[in-house]
């Protein structure tokens, strides 16, 4: 019974394709999953519109909207009515062609990280032997989009958002894949169902997953700091900073267009938080090892949803980083703490196991953090605040 | 041949084409990413994954970047007065119709001795790892130090010099 | 025709359209642009020569084309360096414009 449950989405697959003659079994069965993706993965991002919401509301001590259905909880329809509806404006001395397939090429190249994501015990669409790889190289196709937006408006805020955009992607990008590449060492493979395999043990009650290692939890937080930049959210919002650029580079876009570009970057920030789970977190694996009756669908799908709680929380907490604060963050202090991070990986998994390799990989990781925190602000004063009111 | 491949091929011949020929200078970049993204197809459809995404993530995803930075900071977007194409462009034409000719008689010369279809070949991206540190690993370490020296050099040939040090 | 050759066929035309475009354009931009697309049709051969040939388990030609794409990244990176650095010089990207040693 708790198989059935947890398998259920694959019982569900092949009694329908079982409907089919044998030849088209096969395409049959991809052509449902890719359906199942196309259609719960933008029905979730509706979902999470209104949690965002609703959620930044509460933290600046308001409501957010409440007037759409119980809760507010039908305010996306609301939104894609509008969205639809809205008047598609394209600026005469746009680049049509581009200007077209900006949006376009943002949500294919995204859509298609979503297919070496493992959702569940065998529930993954493509089982690639570099799957990592490719993922990265669908992330890295968003960016070519993100330019194409900007230039084509002939707009100078558009093209400044997009370059920002573009500067602060390729930058995050490395550390990003620097921080996978200590998960890929230790797991032994680029394979993400073998990742998740290799996080699916159990000492007593607790799980083996990557976070709950020291250099797990550094490659985490460089991971989550990397994930966050990359798709542009708050504090790294510069780029499509409201009040700084207008819309960024998508200034000119309007209706379905800027639609297409809210959930390209909503499912940016699914598929990334996807991929983090899957590297960090465990996948779908259960947390304690008496909760491994709940299906591993659930708990995939939880980890996602507690990750986006979390950018939820961020945007609505930290305020936006200046360009260049956001440049030296990245290549003076990440990056560096990230290649650390590597090698104290790589001395983890040769000092065998035991409580020596804890100590010293948390001591060294600590005490680069503490150096080079201390070291890159030598030049600010640490005092008591003082603030200075409008007398 | 499969249908796929003729598609695959017409779409990176066409944006090498448009790479080359056409006038606005962002657009040539874009058609040359077109013509990287098919050519990293044509990869996958030789069986070759790792080479195939890696093309994906160096070529569209830092050297396409590169080149539009480059034609945005020298003011590519304007078109220039004198035309596009340079005084010895028919020159230009011939050695490079000759240089096709010449390779195409190659190819289809030994067409009949050229092997046909066979099998797969079971390569891991573990295989390439392992061929990486064991077989490679001089080209490996000579790989690393020369992205260094390029990306040290890079920074020093493009960054502003300082006022009065010449 | 067999796989192999039309695949080399292909990589053939991609080399002579890139060999057109660096000796046909004046931006120096395009010249690397022209450039690359020849690596790549360099590459293609590699990996087609590769999959056809009669021993894929050496993985030389794959190897080949990895180290090239990395070597073809770091090239663009220090031509368009130099290209900028020229424009900085020169005030233009125009070939036909730079015939001259003098500074």
């Amino acid at each position: 019974m708790i198989d059935k449950m947890d398998q259920i989405f694959v019982l569900l697959q092949h009694w329908l394709v079982a409907f089919l003659p044998l030849s088209l079994q096969p395409v049959a069965s991809v052509l449902l999953a890719v359906v199942a993706i196309v259609c719960v993965f933008p029905g979730l991002f509706a979902l999470t519109t209104v949690f965002e919401r609703k959620g930044l509301a509460r933290i600046q001590n308001r409501i957010g909207p409440n007037r759409v259905g119980p809760f507010g909880l039908f305010q996306p329809v609301a939104d894609g009515i509008k969205s639809l509806t809205k008047e598609d404006i394209v600026p005469s001395s746009a680049n049509a062609p581009v200007h077209f397939l900006a949006p376009i090429v943002l949500v294919v190249a995204v859509f298609m990280g979503f297919a070496v994501l493992p959702m569940g015990r065998n529930m993954v669409l493509v089982d690639m032997d570099a799957g990592l790889l490719f993922y990265f190289a669908m992330g890295a196709s968003t960016e070519v989009s993100v330019f194409m937006a900007g230039w084509s408006s002939r707009n100078k805020y558009s093209l400044l958002g997009a370059m920002r955009a573009v500067a602060q992607m390729i930058s995050y990008e490395v550390v990003l894949l620097l921080s996978s590449v200590s998960v890929v060492m230790i797991a032994g493979s680029l394979s993400l169902t073998k990742i998740v395999a290799a996080q699916s043990g159990y000492t007593g009650y607790f799980p083996h997953w990557y976070i709950f290692t020291p250099w797990g939890l550094v490659g985490f937080i460089m991971y989550a700091i990397a994930a966050t930049a990359e798709t542009n959210r708050s504090p790294f919002d510069l780029p499509e900073g409201e009040s700084e650029l207008v819309a960024g580079y998508h200034t000119e876009y309007s209706g379905f267009k800027f639609a297409l570009f809210f959930l390209g970057e909503y499912l940016a920030m699914f598929s990334i938080s996807g991929l983090g789970t899957t590297l960090f977190l465990g996948g779908w694996s259960a947390p304690f090892s008496f909760f491994t009756f709940i299906p591993s669908w659930f708990w995939f799908f939880a980890k996602l949803m507690m990750s986006i709680f979390v950018f939820i929380w961020m945007r609505g907490t930290l305020p936006r980083l200046r360009q260049d604060q956001l440049m030296n963050f990245a290549w003076k202090f990440v990056l560096p703490l990230t290649l650390l991070n590597l090698m104290v990986t790589a001395l983890w998994r040769f000092m065998g196991e035991g409580w020596a390799r804890w100590g010293v990989c948390s001591a060294i990781l600590i005490a680069a953090y503490i150096l080079m925190g201390r070291v890159g602000m030598y030049k600010e004063h640490f005092g008591p605040r003082r603030y200075r009111y409008a007398e | 041949m499969s249908p796929v491949f003729y598609l695959v091929s017409a779409m990176t011949v066409a944006g090498a084409l448009a790479a080359v020929l056409l006038k606005p200078l962002v657009h040539c970049a874009l058609a040359v990413t077109v013509a990287f993204a098919g050519l990293a197809f044509l990869f996958l459809s030789l069986d070759a994954q790792f080479a195939g995404f890696a093309q994906i993530l160096v070529y569209i995803g830092a050297v396409a970047i590169l080149i539009v930075f480059a034609i945005l900071l020298t003011k590519g977007s304007e078109l220039p007065r004198d035309g596009v194409f340079s005084r010895s462009w028919l020159a230009g034409v011939v050695i490079s119709a000759a240089v096709f000719a010449a390779l195409g008689w190659a190819i289809l010369r030994s067409a009949w001795t050229l092997p046909h279809e066979t099998a797969v070949p079971a390569v891991t991206v573990h295989d390439i790892g392992v061929a990486l540190v064991d077989r490679y690993v001089l080209p490996l370490e000579i790989v690393a130090l020369l992205l260094t020296a390029a990306t040290i050099g890079a920074v020093i040939v493009a960054m502003h010099e300082k006022e009065g040090v010449k | 025709m067999t796989p192999l050759a039309s695949y080399l066929l292909v990589a053939a035309l991609v080399f002579a359209i890139g060999l057109a475009g660096a000796l046909v354009r004046r931006n120096a931009i395009l010249v690397l642009i022209g450039i690359e697309l020849m690596l790549n049709a360099a590459n293609l051969n590699f990996i087609a020569f590769w999959r056809y040939g009669p021993h894929p388990e050496a993985l030389t030609g794959m190897m080949f084309a990895i180290f090239s794409i990395a070597v073809a990244a770091a090239e663009a990176a220090v031509g368009l360096g130099l290209v900028i650095s020229i424009y900085r010089h020169a005030q233009t990207t125009d070939l036909d414009k730079m015939n001259r040693m003098k500074g």
